[in-house]
């Protein structure tokens, strides 16, 4: 049954498909990111109401929580494209880990940079030892052990390879990292939006931050094509089809 | 079995010749620990204070270190590339490696730990617990550092990547030991965190030898 199920993606296995896959999707996601990000960020930062306890400052939300959710998105993501290039031995998934990882990290630190600034007039300070506070670090950690592994090995695809394997015995961790800190230290605010509970936001407030998500979730899927296919073209440069590719390009450019 | 034992056999008889193998982690966990005093101030009632942490951190670190050149050699001089062609003895290699790594540095902390009682001035309740959370999370520490110096194994830059990889995953277990033990000074219950500590243990036992088998795998290609 699975077999059948997931036919329609064996093509997407062939790294010139996927590479002229990727560059056909990528001018419509981003578009839409941006369009979304600027709906979402305006909306949020220039009209909803402000709150009547943390007044304006709350507004930082906006992108503050987009990233942080997707900091963590991203490494699942990674980690499923991890298993998929290792367990069927797919080279392109393989290359989706490292086209990923430096994305994924940049969002993290954007999570913790917001966070500290949110925290300097709510909490007064820029730092605590809090328990989603250090999570996000060690998930920052995390990213930047992938990264390293990746990029220690002088044959590539060997590193890539190891990487994935750390990446996934980081998503096996995550979880224990997770509720361990949290039952460690915690003074961060509960979350805002669940998926069971009615939210404790008011809805002028929840849609923008909404439209917020899906614009850090668009541009996530739109930078992962973007990294995806300079990694395809890095990998597969001595091939034919790449070198066709190139000098086509060339010649329309004249 | 017998492959098993032949390789343990041949493990502990190389520690006995290369002794600096495990004493040097040894004396550094000293030396770590001597630091502490040295740098933050020689008060007991601070020291008794901050004992579980320091102790955890200067073994976790000294595990680590111990750890670096596990596989180097066996690499080198084509032992891996043997074992991996070879399909049949490159799992109870890993388990026995595992093993004799953790007799080398875990158990010689934990006979160390009464002199690590009298120099930070730990009563005979927080230096028993010291002794349970020891012996439930050297192996872990073992474990992890094992899978760390696999996946870097052929790399070209060892040491220092190694614990940028490690260290994260160190965190749960730094919590719940250092846990029990400020639970165990000040006089509250214990078994919560030594349970999970076991948890732990388990877990990674069930899991972490997998994944260095694949690792070795990996590096040799």
């Amino acid at each position: 049954m699975w077999g059948s199920m997931f036919r329609w993606l064996d093509p997407y296995a062939k790294p010139e498909t996927l590479y002229h896959l990727c560059g056909r999707l990528l001018p419509y996601l981003m578009g839409l990111a941006l369009f979304t990000l600027l709906l979402g960020n305006i909306w949020g930062l220039a009209f909803s109401p402000s709150d009547y306890q943390q007044g304006d400052s709350y507004r930082i939300i906006y992108i503050h929580v987009p990233a942080a959710i997707w900091s963590m998105g991203a490494y699942s993501s990674m980690a499923i494209a991890a298993f998929i290039g290792l367990v069927w031995q797919i080279r392109v998934a393989q290359w989706a880990v490292l086209a990923i990882a430096p994305i994924g990290a940049v969002y993290t630190v954007i999570a913790l940079l917001t966070g500290a600034a949110w925290g300097k007039p709510m909490w007064g300070t820029w730092w605590v030892w809090d328990a989603r506070l250090t999570s996000e670090l060690v998930l920052l950690f995390l990213y930047l052990g992938v990264i390293a592994l990746a990029g220690a090995f002088s044959e590539a695809a060997r590193g890539i390879k190891v990487a994935s394997l750390l990446a996934i015995v980081g998503v096996v961790n995550l979880p224990i990292i997770h509720y361990s800190v949290e039952w460690w230290n915690t003074l961060h605010q509960g979350a805002t939006i669940t998926k069971f509970a009615k939210p404790s936001i008011d809805p002028s407030m929840l849609w923008p931050l909404l439209i917020s998500l899906l614009g850090f979730a668009l541009l996530l899927a739109a930078l992962t094509c973007l990294r995806l296919r300079s990694q395809i073209l890095i990998f597969e440069q001595h091939r034919p089809w790449v070198r066709q590719w190139v000098d086509q390009q060339q010649g329309e450019r004249g | 079995m017998v492959m098993w034992r032949a390789l343990v056999q041949r493990e502990l008889q190389l520690l006995g010749r290369q002794k600096a193998d495990w004493l040097n982690p040894l004396v550094f966990f000293l030396l770590v620990l001597s630091l502490f005093p040295l740098g933050i101030g020689p008060e007991p009632g601070m020291l008794k204070q901050i004992a579980p942490g320091l102790v955890w951190i200067a073994a976790l670190l000294s595990v680590l270190l111990s750890a670096e050149r596990l596989f180097k050699d066996d690499y080198r001089y084509g032992v891996i590339e043997q074992l991996v062609a070879g399909r049949q003895g490159l799992f109870s290699y890993v388990t026995a490696k595992i093993c004799c790594h953790w007799l080398s540095t875990g158990v010689p902390l934990v006979l160390v730990s009464p002199l690590i009682a009298v120099l930070l001035g730990l009563d005979w309740q927080s230096w028993q617990v010291l002794v349970v959370t020891l012996l439930l999370g050297t192996p872990v520490l073992s474990l992890l550092s094992v899978l760390g110096a696999a996946l870097t194994m052929a790399a070209d830059k060892g040491g220092i990547l190694q614990a940028l990889i490690i260290l994260p995953l160190y965190i749960p277990l730094l919590i719940f030991a250092s846990g029990a033990m400020e639970a165990a000074a000040t006089a509250l219950p214990y078994t919560g965190q030594l349970a999970v500590l076991l948890a732990f243990l388990l877990f990674a036992l069930a899991l972490v030898p997998l994944a260095v088998r694949q690792a070795l795998r990996m590096n040799v290609g």
